[in-house]
């Protein structure tokens, strides 16, 4: 009787954290064009978002690149198919590994930290200020985070494409296949729409990380430890629906299904 | 002549089971300062936040400069209303984010809508002068001291002239000193500008020191109102027990010398 207790609750914060999310998210797309907040927070967070992240992406899209190349360059070789093997890291590239580590990466650097910040403004009041100013404090606050997230994960994205595949390249040149054989293969296997699904995701990711980051600030209590249960739940539910929607949107638009 | 800029009729709040106000009402007019007054927990904050619409009553009614506050926050009317009144939360409320200018500008560029950046710096340095701080414009808030954040506060809420100046324990937490600097303050400027002041504290000391009248709550009710010299002389048995919560734990030892 206690286990399905236990589950029916699980069940019901599940879906009501969705419902919030999906609520402040309508609430902030809205805040974008009519309400009011700070150009230069706005710069601030695409900075922080874009800009501070540049390190991380690189390292984490650089290795995984060269992983790729170790792991695929092994078996190709074995089966005559090193004609294949530039084509194949790009596309893993494109497609998956780089919106879904850089969507990851993100999480973990800056939604943690949007989520502590704002959890902050929420228990010293800073929130309640906004609002008794006058302004809509989900626009204020959300707003620009939610612009920064739509617009530099896609940008952050597109540099993990090109330090990954660089990685790939690099490894693979060094064991003896041909730059030109890498190129060529790029070129025949990646398309326009591989890149477009892949920088859909980034700017899917990065609604999401903006979204569950501010939520989860704005809903944070209870002090110093409800800033810290805050930051972890932003993480946790940013991480799961990024790789679920990247399974719905690899499905939807990579998997034939049109 | 005085105008009544704010009115609680018959308030009530409940938290769950918790029924926090139960029927409260007030007034302030130009001019006045009014002290909410009583023990922790006893719903004093609850009616200041009522009042800039952070919470909203279960029943009764607010009126704001002779205005029912009704309506969603998005309301023009009521952001309208909200931008004549100035809060100074307990702990200051600072923007962490920005440094001291930009805080107290803050409210010029958002309520006011000011986009002229020497008319907002010299405001700016009004208050700063009036609250004197002057020059602490580029410090950050985690650079100051309580007392200064309080201050930095009530620059804040006074910047755009508000005819309403909300007080959340303006005093808690600093020494005396700085908590006598801070009630003087607060006075001459109500007095200067003919704010409407409505402070909520549990120091007796601000509330004599400052008030018209004294407003004292206890367990969500109004249980006395009056001036600071009624409150002198009352026998009424709730003010007696507050007051007595001055008295010293130990026989013989006074709180002055």
């Amino acid at each position: 009787m206690e286990l399905f207790r236990w589950l029916g609750r699980t069940a019901i914060g599940f879906f009501e954290s969705l419902g919030f999310f999906s609520l402040f998210l309508l609430k902030s797309a809205r805040g974008i064009f009519r309400g009011r907040w700070s150009r230069a927070d706005l710069s601030k967070q695409l900075e922080s978002v874009g800009v501070s992240s540049i390190f991380v992406v690189s390292i984490t899209s650089a290795f995984t690149g060269m992983v790729m190349a170790v792991q695929t360059i092994d078996q190709f070789v074995r089966f005559g198919a090193t004609n294949y093997i530039g084509g194949v890291i790009g596309l893993s590239m494109v497609r998956e590994m780089s919106p879904v580590l850089t969507g990851l990466v993100v999480t973990g650097r800056v939604g943690a930290a949007m989520a502590a910040e704002i959890g902050s403004m929420r228990i010293t009041e800073q929130l309640d200020a906004l609002q008794a100013f006058g302004l809509d404090e989900v626009a204020f606050v959300g707003s620009p985070r939610l612009v920064a997230g739509l617009v530099m994960l896609p940008l952050l994205t597109i540099y993990s494409f090109i330090i990954g595949i660089g990685g790939g390249y690099l490894f693979v040149v060094t064991r003896g296949i041909h730059s030109v054989t890498f190129l060529k293969s790029l070129e025949a296997l990646l398309e326009p729409s591989d890149i477009f699904g892949g920088l859909l995701k980034a700017a899917v990711f990065g609604t999401i990380i903006s979204t569950t980051a501010c939520a989860e600030g704005f809903r944070a209590g209870n002090g110093a430890i409800g800033v810290g249960e805050a930051t972890t739940r932003a993480v946790v539910w940013s991480n799961m629906l990024i790789l679920a929607f990247n399974y719905i949107l690899s499905t939807i638009l990579f998997g034939g299904i049109r | 002549m005085k105008t009544r800029l704010l009115e609680a009729a018959d308030i009530e709040k409940s938290f769950g089971e918790n029924a926090v106000l139960r029927g409260i009402d007030l007034s302030l007019s130009t001019g006045e300062i009014l002290s909410l007054m009583g023990p922790s927990g006893c719903g004093k904050t609850t009616v200041l936040r009522m009042v800039v619409g952070l919470i909203k009553p279960d029943r009764g009614q607010i009126f704001l400069f002779g205005k029912k506050i009704e309506g969603s926050e998005d309301d023009e009317s009521v952001i309208e209303l909200k931008k004549r009144i100035g809060i100074v939360f307990q702990g200051g409320a600072l923007f962490d984010s920005l440094n001291v200018g930009e805080n107290i500008a803050f409210p010029l560029r958002y309520c006011l809508g000011l986009l002229d950046e020497e008319e907002i710096g010299k405001r700016v340095s009004d208050v700063l002068e009036q609250v004197e701080l002057p020059g602490t414009e580029s410090l950050m808030p985690a650079e100051l001291s309580g007392g200064m954040k309080k201050r930095i506060a009530i620059a804040r809420a006074l910047v755009h002239e508000p005819d309403i100046l909300l007080l959340d324990e303006p005093t808690t937490g600093l020494d005396p000193q700085t908590a006598r600097h801070i009630d003087r303050l607060v006075s001459e400027i109500g007095k200067r500008r003919k704010l409407g002041i409505l402070a909520v504290t549990h120091d007796l000391v601000t509330a004599i020191g400052i008030s018209d009248t004294i407003l004292l709550m206890d367990q969500g009710k109004i249980t006395w109102r009056g001036t600071p010299e009624e409150w002198k002389t009352s026998e009424d048995e709730n003010v007696r027990r507050f007051a007595n919560g001055l008295r010293p734990v130990r026989e013989g030892r006074t709180v002055c010398p």
